[in-house]
């Protein structure tokens, strides 16, 4: 269907070369993320056919009408035909030029073999990843190695997103003005993406030796741990155990960034901002995830309207709310405990 | 194709044959979905009107009534669909950086048709939702989701493995499971107001 097209293209004004153009753009077979020629390969399906059928048809006509027209300019205006000749054939070069641009510029940030060489990993080189983020190494004297790929960061930025969802529909999480899928996606990308820019923003001001990619990198697999401890905690709904979990499991691996932080920046100070920072944002982002997905009692809404409402109820789930016949008992409960607090408040 | 012909300008009297041939067509891939083979069927002839027909279906049943809008946190029709080609855009998107040899839309159509099973557990949990609810309820629909939720892995798995390097299939297949598992779990917890 490529071949049936560019005859066709090159009746056209010469847009034969701009056909080839395109092709010669693309560096290597297939790395552009829609590959023009493969969109080709398709088999008997009549959409298609007719498809093309059509397209032919209109060139065909566009063609008649066109070369119509300039017989037309020729024969009866003269002078005028011929600036009216020229106007188009500028007009048509400049379409060309600017064509062969956007598709430069397409086939250049379209290209996805610039993100291939981060995914250029094996699976037991992310197994061992996985495990070394949760083990804070205590040579700090010279810059640690970090792996600078993204298919890991990812996939546990992914299976957070898939956590909180569990999290949040076991625990009825109401979310007005969104949707429960656009919050987990927004908070866990938001997260990696967000603080690793400001982290890396500090380690510029520190004069930290670290790029884009490791930051990326290193916080990803940081999440290993979040991931790790939430699928625990949303499932065994005990304060106690999440607190432990929170410092031993969170905190090894805020040890394991901030060893490698340590290593890699000169001076106490710029030592302390940089690590203290990250410390403090990894650990509050654990405690944000399990408290603010918990139940977020309607009351919060209530209270940009009601005054007698207390601000914000975090009411602590002690009953798995997976059957429907708890969920009446659970309501009861959070019925209650809101009844009290606006009795307390009262007083 | 000659008697696919019709005038250009004459939209009504579309012959009805093509329209066979793609339902036809359709229907043989829901049928190698269902009865995973190593096959190319899906690859070779790729569409996207399978893959559209499923989300549609799965994300007109997944709708909420609007009448308690306050308390609607359950998948909107929009949201359902985002899900589904944005995670099989990324899925593709993976795979491709992989080193996988597979083309962008036909690792689109592989991942809308392995949707079947998922669809089918939502119909069968639709009508056991009919029931009285009780904990032997949330038992049935648990078993039916999983069990589909399994077939769709194997199935995708049957069509996109061949495509990678022998020695990143796990890596690729990952993302897979974590998109099917996302839309499972939807198709769990959906309880019609």
């Amino acid at each position: 269907m490529a071949t049936a097209a560019a005859p066709t293209g090159s009746a056209r004004n010469g847009a034969g070369p701009e056909w080839g153009g395109f092709e010669e753009n693309i560096q290597g077979g297939g790395s552009a993320v829609i590959d023009m020629e493969n969109m080709d390969d398709t088999s008997g399906s009549s959409f298609e056919d007719m498809g093309e059928l059509h397209q032919r048809l209109r060139e065909e006509e566009v063609d008649a009408d066109a070369a119509a027209a300039e017989e037309e300019d020729g024969e009866f205006l003269g002078m005028k035909g011929f600036k009216g000749q020229l106007s188009r054939q500028v007009a048509d070069q400049m379409w060309q030029a600017g064509k062969r641009q956007a598709s430069r510029a397409f086939s250049l940030y379209a290209n996805i073999d610039i993100l291939r060489p981060y995914f250029d990993v094996e699976p037991a080189q992310v197994r061992s990843r996985l495990l070394e983020s949760m083990i804070p190494i205590k040579m700090v004297n010279f810059p640690q190695k970090i792996a600078g790929e993204l298919y890991g960061p990812l996939m546990l930025v992914f299976t957070l997103v898939a956590i909180l969802l569990h999290g949040m529909k076991t625990s009825d999480t109401i979310i007005r003005e969104g949707t429960l899928m656009g919050t987990a996606i927004g908070t866990c990308f938001g997260y990696w993406l967000g603080v690793s820019s400001f982290i890396y923003f500090l380690a510029y001001l520190c004069n930290a030796q670290i790029t884009m990619l490791q930051m990326l990198a290193l916080l990803g697999y940081g999440l290993f741990g979040h991931c790790i401890v939430l699928f625990i905690t949303y499932n065994i709904h005990l304060h106690a155990l999440f607190y432990l979990f929170w410092l031993l499991v969170g905190g090894l691996s805020t040890l394991r960034m901030v060893a490698v932080l340590v290593s890699r920046t000169v001076g106490p100070t710029q030592r302390l901002l940089l690590c203290g920072t990250l410390a403090a944002l990894h650990m509050l982002f654990l405690l944000y995830l399990h408290f603010a997905y918990h139940k977020v009692v309607e009351g919060i809404l209530d209270t940009l309207e009601g005054p007698n409402i207390p601000p914000i109820q975090r009411v602590p789930r002690d009953i798995p709310v997976v059957l429907p016949a708890a969920r009446l008992s659970s309501t009861v409960l959070n019925a209650t405990a809101k009844a009290v607090a606006v009795t307390l408040q009262a007083h | 194709m000659a008697e696919a012909v019709e005038s250009p300008g004459d939209p009504g009297t579309a012959s009805p044959r093509p329209l066979m041939r793609d339902l036809k067509a359709v229907g043989k891939k829901f049928m190698h979905v269902l009865y995973p083979r190593k096959s190319n069927t899906l690859l070779r002839d790729w569409d996207l009107w399978g893959p559209l027909i499923l989300c549609v279906t799965l994300a007109l049943m997944l709708q909420r009534g609007s009448a308690d809008s306050e308390k609607d946190g359950g998948p909107q029709f929009a949201e359902v669909f985002v899900i589904v080609w944005f995670g099989a855009v990324t899925i593709t998107l993976n795979s491709k950086l992989l080193g996988g040899n597979i083309s962008f839309f036909q690792s689109l159509c592989v991942l809308g048709y392995c949707i079947l099973p998922l669809t089918v557990a939502m119909l069968i949990c639709r009508l056991v939702l009919l029931a009285e609810p009780g904990p032997v309820n949330f038992m049935v629909r648990l078993f039916v989701v999983i069990v589909m939720f399994a077939w769709s892995i194997v199935a995708s798995t049957a069509f996109l493995a061949d495509s990678q390097p022998p020695n990143r299939k796990a890596l690729a297949v990952y993302p897979v499971f974590l998109f099917y598992f996302v839309i499972s779990w939807m198709i769990l917890t959906f309880t019609p107001q």
